[in-house]
């Protein structure tokens, strides 16, 4: 009798923070209206959505310094800024972990990682994981490609970058491209929602 | 020395290696969906507790000593314990054995090699977002079926683990 108490409690528990479908999960569904931020970037300026009045969107990253995944993706997210920013999509990362938890994401680390790798567009930091909340960025890396639609951004694809982390050279479906393509071209977005494993976001305790 | 007590000792050394080496639970098989898929269809009445991690994930090797307990506490019962490794394949003999031995884990582990994450990560459950660790529990004869995203503890896959074991 004690023990089943104990495990229809225990059930309860688990049921209420560890069952979330993604339907009912906090945060952004393609189609919504993503709000503006303020963060501030590794060279002390603020950058917010409303900085990026003449861009046709935004390629917001979730991304950070000590994930395999992310250091894995680099190059290819500084190729999606190099090859789509002038198409007016620039990227914007943002690094949304608590560098209590993961000292390798701290600040000045973030500094550090950019320099070294010659990042060309902002890279931010989620100091209260607001930013983080509020999408539903639940990893790293984590894109919502944000379109323009009026005087503010719509989210119109969220996910992946492509279908293969480790070996981009065996990649058969880069996701964020082809997102990118269709919305260039005045399509819908064909697949706006796509899966990863990822490093969860290292929320604060 | 005489020749039959040589033959004794070369065959303890023998033994002993070959304990030491079971023990060690390497090398890691490597596994693809169609291994998961078995696994789910099947009609088995063993309880499977499959946690997704990574030797890089630093939650996910926190949490290892749990599953290790559960696959210690019911080891005479019908209850299987497989930690499905998401390392890169590369790296399965650079990083994940050498981890497996230097941890001295029992449970077993199996590598998913299946890159094209967004193929498979709603096979295993639609409510994973795809962050390790994750960890399912399922029994398929008794039709229970739990999935956790994120840090579990020890009470929750006790309490989980008791609850699948029983029709």
């Amino acid at each position: 009798m004690k023990n089943t108490m104990m495990f229809l409690i225990l059930l309860f528990t688990f049921l209420v923070t560890s069952f979330s479908p993604d339907s009912q999960r906090p945060g952004y569904k393609p189609g919504d209206v993503a709000g503006d931020f303020s963060l501030k970037n590794i060279n002390g300026k603020m950058v917010s959505l409303n900085d990026f009045k003449d861009s046709k969107g935004v390629i917001v990253i979730f991304t950070c310094n000590h994930c395999p995944y992310s250091v894995a993706y680099e190059d290819r997210i500084i190729a999606l800024h190099k090859n789509y920013a002038g198409k007016g999509f620039p990227v914007v990362a943002i690094n949304p972990n608590d560098p209590i938890s993961y000292p390798d994401d701290s600040y000045e680390n973030m500094k550090i990682r950019a320099k070294e790798k010659g990042f060309k567009f902002p890279y931010l930091i989620d100091e209260t994981q607001e930013i983080a909340k509020a999408y539903g960025a639940m990893k790293t890396p984590h894109v919502f490609i944000l379109k323009r639609e009026g005087s503010g951004f719509v989210v119109a694809y969220i996910g992946a970058i492509d279908d293969n982390s480790n070996e981009p050279e065996l990649v058969q479906e880069k996701y964020a491209e082809q997102a990118l393509n269709e919305i260039l071209s005045g399509k819908p977005v064909s697949q706006p929602l796509t899966k990863a494993i990822g490093c969860g976001v290292k929320w604060r305790k | 020395m005489l020749k039959k007590e040589w033959i004794l000792l070369v065959m303890m050394v023998l033994l002993t290696c070959a304990c030491i080496a079971q023990k060690a639970n390497v090398p890691v098989e490597v596994v693809k969906m169609d291994w998961y898929q078995k696994l789910r269809k099947s009609s088995s009445d063993t309880t499977y507790i499959l946690n997704f991690w990574a030797t890089w994930c630093v939650p996910c090797v926190a949490e290892l000593p749990y599953f290790e307990q559960i696959h210690q506490n019911y080891a005479d019962r019908k209850v299987k314990v497989i930690l499905v490794s998401l390392d890169y394949v590369k790296q399965k003999e650079k990083l994940l054995e050498p981890f497996i031995q230097k941890k001295k884990i029992h449970s077993k582990v199996v590598l998913l090699n299946e890159p094209n994450y967004n193929a498979w990560i709603d096979q295993i459950d639609p409510s994973w977002s795809g962050t390790l660790p994750a960890t399912q529990i399922f029994n398929p004869k008794y039709s229970r079926l739990f999935f956790i995203e994120g840090e579990t503890t020890f009470a929750i896959l006790d309490s989980l683990t008791l609850n699948s074991i029983r029709p």
